[in-house]
């Protein structure tokens, strides 16, 4: 290893991250994952359309068309290998104008040239007939039945785990501040650590830039795009079974409808660029024009249903396509960056090609005893009624219910806590779990999995964070320590 | 599978009261579901006192006035299983419950009582835009945090709601030492009690912001502050009017709404206006036998009035239990609220089969001073009630008689609306 | 002649009070009930509450008993009161009407438990 503490350093535990930590724990390599969050999947891969995207979207010719289609064309066994919920629902581009019907005749040349398989344009009474709460005003729709949606916390959770269950080191709250250029490799400055590699992946989504421009002459400029989004309950989550585009037109690039994998009903994205790579806050605008924009595509879109609403940040980059590849003037430094839509589709293709860049560059080969699959956190209320009265038999945690809305046990919770790479947040657990997801968003059910929270890893209860420090829930373990009686 | 004459879904004030009057009306074979790890529900939390004046005339806290069905439940022997979630009732009336002890199971019962009570309406169903921090909660969240466990979940605090718990917990803060800067209200009037408003905030030099809403949360971590602004008669914030208050803490306390996940499992119609199931006097829902009671049928304001429509519910459930259905060839007339009354419960009266008396409650839309309540048989009016204050926070009630419906043999329906004179 | 609105607390019921001063006389009006005209006097003259907080307990099957001032104790003497409250801790068990607080603040009322309180075994 040259002396180097790791062959390979990937900065950022997101889904671009955690798939090529995966990919690349196949081969005899001793890697480190730097993450600056306490968990994975905390930046742009937790808050984002949860869309695999068919390709047809990507210009001819681009990395996003190449990975994009390569990436959907393996989620399926991905899926199956790592335990994770993927639904190949089918989408469809609306188009409400008769004039804009060339541009998805446009559209579906180009997936087609981009290798995307079954496309076709239907009329509006077909889309209709198809999704019965399409608007009156679709006057044609492309079909494209390779669309699907996917759990982005359940996808990049899974790689992680699975490449943690393979050797890969994790190492979070460790935001890099300095990379320093050494023979054969780098010395990397994260959290109060110095650490060595021969190898870097800078895959650190809105700061990619930052992380490139430490090592590279050639800079380029990472711009947050911002999306919000408006998550309806259950009840709603038939309001559609495809996921419904709108063709960039007249009204704008549009906003999706979409289910969820877990069967809510998702809204959104705006898209608006800003200059502040942590500002996730939502606007009381953008939500509004989220909501409106819907209602073009569907009717009656239930929006007293809204359970919560988030923001998340897109890694845009100028030239509007993936950045992949060793840095031209520093050598061992590899970019999986401007990882914007569809990156979270694009993410098993990408980690595969990074991973044999890296791979080849370290002269690497694939050790044995790679063991490629993940069991998932079993979900009782998925089971039949005997294999989860069986399961409750053999540990009775799983028959305490804590989280009633999304009706989760105790023993999922105590599994999220104490598996590889587990949580260490309410959020964390949250991601795992669901619990905290549903209609109540946490209200009867945070103080008990903060206990539980608390009894699995030690901490005090006091300590118990949202995320990272600083987000702690309680302001204190007694009343008395705040205490002041300087009012009248 | 194992049978049970009447099973009660929920432990709390509801529940207990329903169990101990079908227990005296002659029903032996009950069984309490609870899913915390206690009866008494949300009185547990519930420390302050004023509750029980109408039930016991003295003024008892959340957790006496509980203990006092607690006891009754003990002394009569009724059986009960605490952390025991039930997961869905058929519409024959088959309840799956699961717990640590029995596993999953499924049990069939000859009626059932629905107890379950409501929860909080979360940040997300009013959409407040700003960073996602810690340092938000439901106000009975924070007070459960605060009188069950004792933690401190805040030392500056705004609250956005005026509903009974938001009240609750300015006091109890301040009491704590905690800072209440203000609460914010989106109604012109407050939604609790007036006593509240007296006890909670003006003793404490607490300003109340009629006509505000929360416009931005502050903070990427933890709460670091609250932008309110006030809001135009369609709520809508008035740009212009924002004001910034540093804190570390926001308390939601903006309605309440039934828990009817069950209820819906069961295929029981559900009001629009409740968000509870729809009932008839004998507060029996759509489907034969499960009758419903407490905050699951719809939100009350005061314990006291649970406590009877649950043993009214309990009553009403043996009954059905020993002589089964108590839908006979009846005559069945809807109430219908009308003209500033916003729903009624029940919201249908069997003429023929009906006690002597039935209570209607019911909740007005908006705040009428000097108005009267006026109930109409058909198109004749019955009853007209001058009322010095309606307002949407205080639950009101009429009782109609049997007696003074014989004179009305086409009754097709029985209005009750507000009326200026 | 000076004149006070109160929002009488006597009862759920929450009745407008108006109270006339004079100099030696004190009238109540829109009260529905005697305890109106008491509470609208007692509050001009010598306003009264009770407090309810939670005391620690040490080896409970919880860690707080949630209690309560017997009856109700001068206003100003409220927070005096929450000092002596947050200062007390107790050892379970404790039932409903136990004394915690024998004067408390000085204003000779008891603070009582209003939740029994069991003692924790190991392992529970």
């Amino acid at each position: 290893m040259s002396g180097k503490d790791y062959d390979v350093i990937i900065i950022g535990a997101g889904v671009t991250g955690c798939a090529i930590a995966r990919e690349l724990s196949r081969y005899d390599l001793k890697i480190c994952v730097l993450e600056k969050d306490e968990d994975v999947c905390s930046g742009t891969s937790k808050a984002n359309s949860a869309i695999v995207h068919a390709g047809f979207d990507a210009d001819r010719g681009s990395l996003m068309a190449r990975f994009n289609v390569e990436g959907n064309q393996m989620m399926e066994d991905l899926s199956q290998e790592l335990d994770f919920e993927f639904i190949r629902n089918g989408s469809m581009v609306l188009c409400f104008d008769e004039a804009d019907k060339e541009k998805l005749q446009a559209l579906l040349k180009q997936g087609e040239e981009n290798g995307v398989k079954g496309l076709s344009i239907i009329g509006g009474d077909e889309a209709r007939r198809r999704e019965p709460n399409l608007t009156d005003e679709v006057v044609a729709a492309l079909d494209v039945p390779s669309g699907g949606i996917v759990c982005p916390f359940g996808l990049t959770i899974a790689l992680a785990e699975n490449a943690c269950d393979n050797g890969v080191e994790f190492r979070f709250l460790s935001a890099v501040r300095e990379i320093r250029k050494q023979e054969n490799g780098y010395e990397v400055i994260a959290g109060n650590s110095k650490i060595t590699a021969s190898c870097i992946v800078n895959a650190a989504g809105v700061y990619a830039d930052v992380i490139h421009n430490m090592v590279s002459e050639d800079h380029f400029e990472i711009i947050p795009r911002k999306g919000e989004y408006c998550l309806l309950d259950k009840e709603a989550g038939n309001h559609v079974s495809r996921t419904i585009f709108q063709l960039p037109g007249k009204y704008g690039k549009g906003v999706l409808v979409s289910p969820t994998v877990h069967g809510n009903l998702l809204v959104g994205p705006t898209a608006v660029d800003i200059d502040d790579k942590e500002r996730t806050a939502t606007t009381a605008q953008g939500l509004a024009e989220v909501m409106r924009v819907a209602s073009l595509s569907v009717k009656d879109l239930p929006f007293r249903q809204v359970i919560t609403s988030f923001c998340g940040l897109r890694a845009h980059q100028a030239g509007h396509d993936f950045i992949l590849g060793e840095a031209r003037d520093a050598e061992g430094f590899f970019d999986a960056a401007a990882i914007e839509s569809p990156g979270l589709s694009s993410a098993p293709a990408i980690g595969k090609y990074i991973a044999g860049l890296v791979a080849d560059k370290a002269g690497a080969s694939q050790k044995s005893g790679w063991n490629g699959t993940r069991k998932g956190i079993i979900r009782p209320s998925a089971l039949s009624q005997e294999k989860r009265a069986e399961l409750i038999r053999k540990n009775p945690a799983y028959g305490t219910i804590i989280c009633r809305c999304e009706g989760i046990s105790e023993g999922e919770i105590r599994d999220a806590v104490t598996r590889t790479l587990g949580a260490r947040s309410l959020d964390g657990i949250k991601r795992r779990v669901r619990q905290g997801m549903g209609r109540c968003q946490g209200g009867f059910c945070t103080p008990r999995t903060m206990e539980i929270l608390a009894a699995e890893t030690g901490l005090r209860m006091e300590e118990i964070c949202k995320n990272i420090p600083g987000s702690e829930i309680l302001r204190g373990a007694e009343q008395q320590e705040v205490n002041s009686y300087d009012r009248a | 599978m194992t049978e049970h004459e009447l099973i009660i879904i929920g432990g709390g004030p509801a529940g207990l009261a329903a169990a101990i009057s079908a227990r005296k009306a002659g029903l032996e074979d009950i069984l309490i579901l609870e899913r915390d790890n206690g009866l008494g529900g949300i009185l547990n939390q519930c420390i302050h006192n004023g509750f029980g004046l109408h039930t016991f005339k003295e003024e008892l806290t959340g957790p006496e006035y509980a203990s006092r069905y607690i006891e009754q439940v003990q002394n009569l022997a009724i059986p009960y299983k605490c952390n025991t979630m039930v997961i869905s009732i058929s519409d024959k009336k088959e309840i799956t419950f699961i717990n640590r002890e029995d596993g999953l199971c499924v049990v069939r019962a000859k009626a059932v009582i629905l107890a379950m009570g409501c929860r909080e309406r979360p940040r997300g169903a009013l959409n407040i835009p700003g960073y996602r921090p810690a340092g938000i909660f439901s106000a009975g969240t924070a007070q459960r945090l605060m009188n069950i466990e004792g933690y401190c979940v805040g030392r500056e605090v705004v609250i956005l709601g005026s509903g009974d718990i938001g009240l609750i917990m300015a006091r109890r803060l301040t009491l704590e030492g905690a800072r209440v800067k203000v609460v914010a209200e989106l109604m012109p009037y407050s939604g609790g009690l007036k006593r509240n408003i007296v006890q909670c905030l003006d003793d404490y030099g607490i300003p109340l912001k009629l006509s505000h809403t929360v416009v931005e949360v502050h903070g990427k971590e933890r709460v670091t502050g609250i932008t309110i602004a006030e809001v135009d008669a369609n709520r809508q914030p008035i740009p212009g009017t924002e004001e910034y208050y540093s804190c570390d803490t926001l308390l939601l306390s903006v309605g309440l709404l039934p828990e009817n996940e069950l209820t819906k499992t069961a295929g029981a119609k559900i009001s629009r206006i409740t968000n509870g199931p729809v009932v008839n006097d004998m507060l029996e829902t759509s489907i034969d036998g499960i009758f419903a009671c407490g905050n699951v049928l719809h939100v009350h304001d005061l314990v006291d009035y649970v406590s009877e429509e649950a043993s009214l519910a309990g009553k009403n459930a043996a009954h059905y239990v020993q002589g089964g259905s108590n839908k006979g060839d009846g005559q069945y007339v809807e109430m219908e609220a009308a003209g500033g009354v916003r729903y009624t419960v029940p919201q249908s009266l069997d003429i023929d089969n009906m006690n002597d008396q039935v209570t209607v409650r019911f909740r007005v839309a908006d705040v009428y001073k000097d108005h009267y309540i006026s109930v109409y048989y058909n198109d004749t009016r019955i009853a007209h009630t001058k009322k010095r204050i309606l307002a949407p926070g205080e639950m009101e009630q009429i009782v109609i008689k049997k007696d003074s419906l014989k004179e009305y043999p086409d009754l097709k329906k029985i209005v009750i609306c507000t009326e200026v004179d | 002649m000076k004149t006070r609105e109160l929002t009488c607390i006597g009862c759920p019921l929450g009745c407008s009070l108006r109270v006339m001063i004079t100099d030696n006389e004190i009238s109540v009006t829109g009260n529905s009930c005697r305890r109106g005209e008491e509470y609208a006097k007692k509050e001009v003259t010598s306003p009264t509450r009770v407090v309810t907080s939670t005391i620690e307990v040490s080896g409970g099957t919880l860690r707080r008993v949630s209690v309560k001032t017997e009856s109700d104790i001068p206003k100003d003497k409220i927070f005096d009161c929450m000092k002596e409250i947050h200062q007390t801790k107790v050892q379970a068990p404790v039932s409903i009407g136990d004394i915690l607080i024998r004067d408390c603040a000085g204003t000779g009322v008891p603070v009582i438990a209003t939740k029994n309180i069991g003692v924790c075994n190991e392992g529970d």
